[in-house]
């Protein structure tokens, strides 16, 4: 089983949504974040005074999936998130080791 | 205070000519009572649109700071209430109301020796009872005080700007009234034919409550991390542009009661002033859009909201004395210098979160200065037609005004600087840098504005 990650445009999310479901996955967790990568800060206005905003709103996206599906859900989230501009995010895979549905007590694959 | 009373037998001709129908011997005194009624009610209504402008002044300024220390800015709106009524009614009243000298009147504390409160015109003002005058004077002072509130956000102790409240409602501000709609000091002025005006205090409320917020925002210094070590200013945003807009309408509003209020009786120049007052709002609040667009490339909403009470500030005091296209120019001329003025405070190093001095004291200023230029009918203080200089009226009005501002800066000024330096110096202004950077929310009141426990989500 892999974790896969991802950290898209929060505008993009629907759309990562929509593909992973139409890719077979049943489940996501998504959290609200702030990071910056190579696209950096932007400058925002306020009464007159710039300021920098270093740290850029953006969405994490966790999904856990069997190894055969892992490929089908990364090209999901890609095609749905890329806008071709910068700022568009990453996606990281990682091994998991042990997963557990909590209302039936299953687990590994049973339980994704 | 101001002395309406012939204009208002002009307003009275309606009623009179209907009543004219069914002749008999007391209808004259019939609405001579119904005009007193009107008068009575309607300063009334005001006073409740002058109060919920504590409403506004909550939203403006909690949302012009951070979510860390939204509790502790409508604890001090609360406390502004409650402390402006109680300190007005034990004192404030009576110093700026109750005869006396030129400095502060003497009779009135607690209201009594008033005689009945319920009686109409027994304040001695129009037809209104002592009742009503109190009401509507009340809200004045709690707005007067509230100024200081917002420019000294986030860092100021919560009892050290209660003892403030206090002082502000109970003397200073008072001695103000007194000095002006009182009959004191400033009111015995006259150079030539001039004699000094504010009809419902640019000088008086705004320019008096943004210079105590000068002195507070300078002895309680700077928010940690508004200035860089370069010395320039750095944004710190607020939490809620939502709040502070909805405040600056409701503001707005109420500002209706305000300024059409001060005619202090319901005839024909009330809806005139309500005229001036929504001009000189919008031509502020598209200046300042003009300027803020020009200067930043962005039309930056929460200046434009304080280019909006910039208009208002500057018509209170011409309000009632010039045209609507001059209360335009009046009011757009406010709106471009608010704009400069929040520039100028940040350069010198006063740290005014909300833009209070700008917006209350310098455009509070310029009200005053305004009549000086622009007034051209009598608003019942200035007593003669074309005062202004525009209208032939000469350098005299403008003179005695400029001499008003003068003795308020002076007795706000050092009054205010008497009473936040000796909080500095005994039980301190300023929180702990711990508190700051916590926020005062928890420190200060024991409550986040917004709960972090997630259960309760």
């Amino acid at each position: 089983m892999k974790l896969i990650t991802a950290v898209v445009k929060p505008f993009k999310l629907d759309d990562v949504k929509d593909a992973l479901k139409e890719a077979g996955i049943t489940g996501i967790t998504v959290s609200e974040v702030r990071g910056f990568g190579r696209q950096g800060g932007h400058t925002e206005t306020y009464r007159g005074a710039e300021y920098k905003i270093d740290f850029v709103p953006k969405v994490s996206i966790e999904v856990v999936v069997d190894d055969s599906v892992v490929d089908g859900a990364v090209e999901a989230i890609k095609s749905g998130a890329a806008t071709g501009k910068i700022g568009d995010g990453k996606i990281w895979v990682s091994d998991v080791d042990r997963i557990v549905r909590i209302r039936t007590g299953e687990e590994g694959v049973d339980a994704v | 205070m101001r002395k309406r009373a012939l204009r208002i037998i002009s307003g009275l001709g309606g009623v009179v000519a209907v009543l004219a129908i069914t002749p008999s011997v007391g209808f004259a005194q019939e609405a001579t009572e119904v005009q007193a009624i009107l008068d009575n009610i309607w300063v009334f209504i005001a006073g409740c649109l002058v109060f919920f402008m504590q409403a506004g002044f909550a939203l403006v300024e909690a949302g012009l700071t951070r979510a860390k220390n939204v509790v502790n800015i409508f604890a001090k709106n609360m406390a502004d209430a409650i402390i402006g009524i109680l300190a007005f009614f034990a004192s404030g009243y009576a110093l700026a109301f109750g005869g006396g000298n030129d400095f502060f009147g003497d009779t009135g504390f607690f209201l009594q020796g008033l005689g009945d409160l319920n009686e109409m015109g027994g304040s001695g003002v129009i037809n209104l009872s002592h009742g009503t005058f109190f009401f509507f004077q009340a809200v004045f002072a709690a707005t007067a005080v509230t100024i200081c509130s917002g420019a000294m956000a986030e860092r100021t102790k919560f009892v050290s700007y209660l003892v403030f409240s206090v002082f502000m409602c109970a003397i200073i501000y008072p001695v103000v009234v007194h000095f002006t709609w009182g009959g004191g000091l400033i009111a015995q002025i006259s150079i030539g034919d001039a004699v000094y005006s504010d009809f419902a205090g640019s000088g008086v409320v705004h320019m008096t409550g943004g210079i105590a917020a000068a002195v507070g925002a300078f002895l309680v210094g700077a928010r940690k991390g508004k200035f860089a070590a370069d010395g320039s200013a750095r944004a710190i945003p607020g939490h809620s542009i939502p709040f502070a807009i909805l405040g600056v309408f409701i503001l707005w509003l109420g500002w209706f009661g305000f300024n059409p209020g001060s005619e202090l009786a319901a005839d024909n120049l009330v809806t005139g002033v309500a005229l001036n007052t929504m001009l000189a709002a919008a031509a502020g609040g598209l200046a300042t859009t003009v300027v803020v667009w020009l200067k930043t490339g962005k039309p930056d909403v929460a200046f434009i909201g304080n280019g909006v009470l910039a208009g208002l500030v500057a018509i209170t005091g011409p309000c009632g004395a010039v045209t609507p296209v001059m209360s335009l120019v009046i009011g757009a001329i406010g709106g471009v210098i608010v704009v400069f003025a929040v520039a100028f405070f940040d350069k010198v190093k006063i740290d005014d979160p909300v833009g209070a001095i700008s917006v209350h004291g310098v455009v509070g200023a310029w009200g005053v200065i305004s009549i000086g230029i622009f007034a051209k009918y009598d608003d019942a203080f200035l007593l003669r037609e074309d005062a202004g200089l525009l209208y032939g009226g000469g350098f005299e009005q403008l003179a005695v005004q400029l001499i008003m501002i003068g003795i308020i800066a002076v007795w706000v000024g050092v009054m205010s600087f008497i009473v936040f330096g000796a909080l500095k110096a005994t039980i301190g202004l300023r929180v702990s840098e711990e508190e700051e950077l916590e926020g005062l929310d928890v420190p200060e009141h024991g409550m986040a504005g917004y709960s972090n426990d997630p259960s309760y989500a």
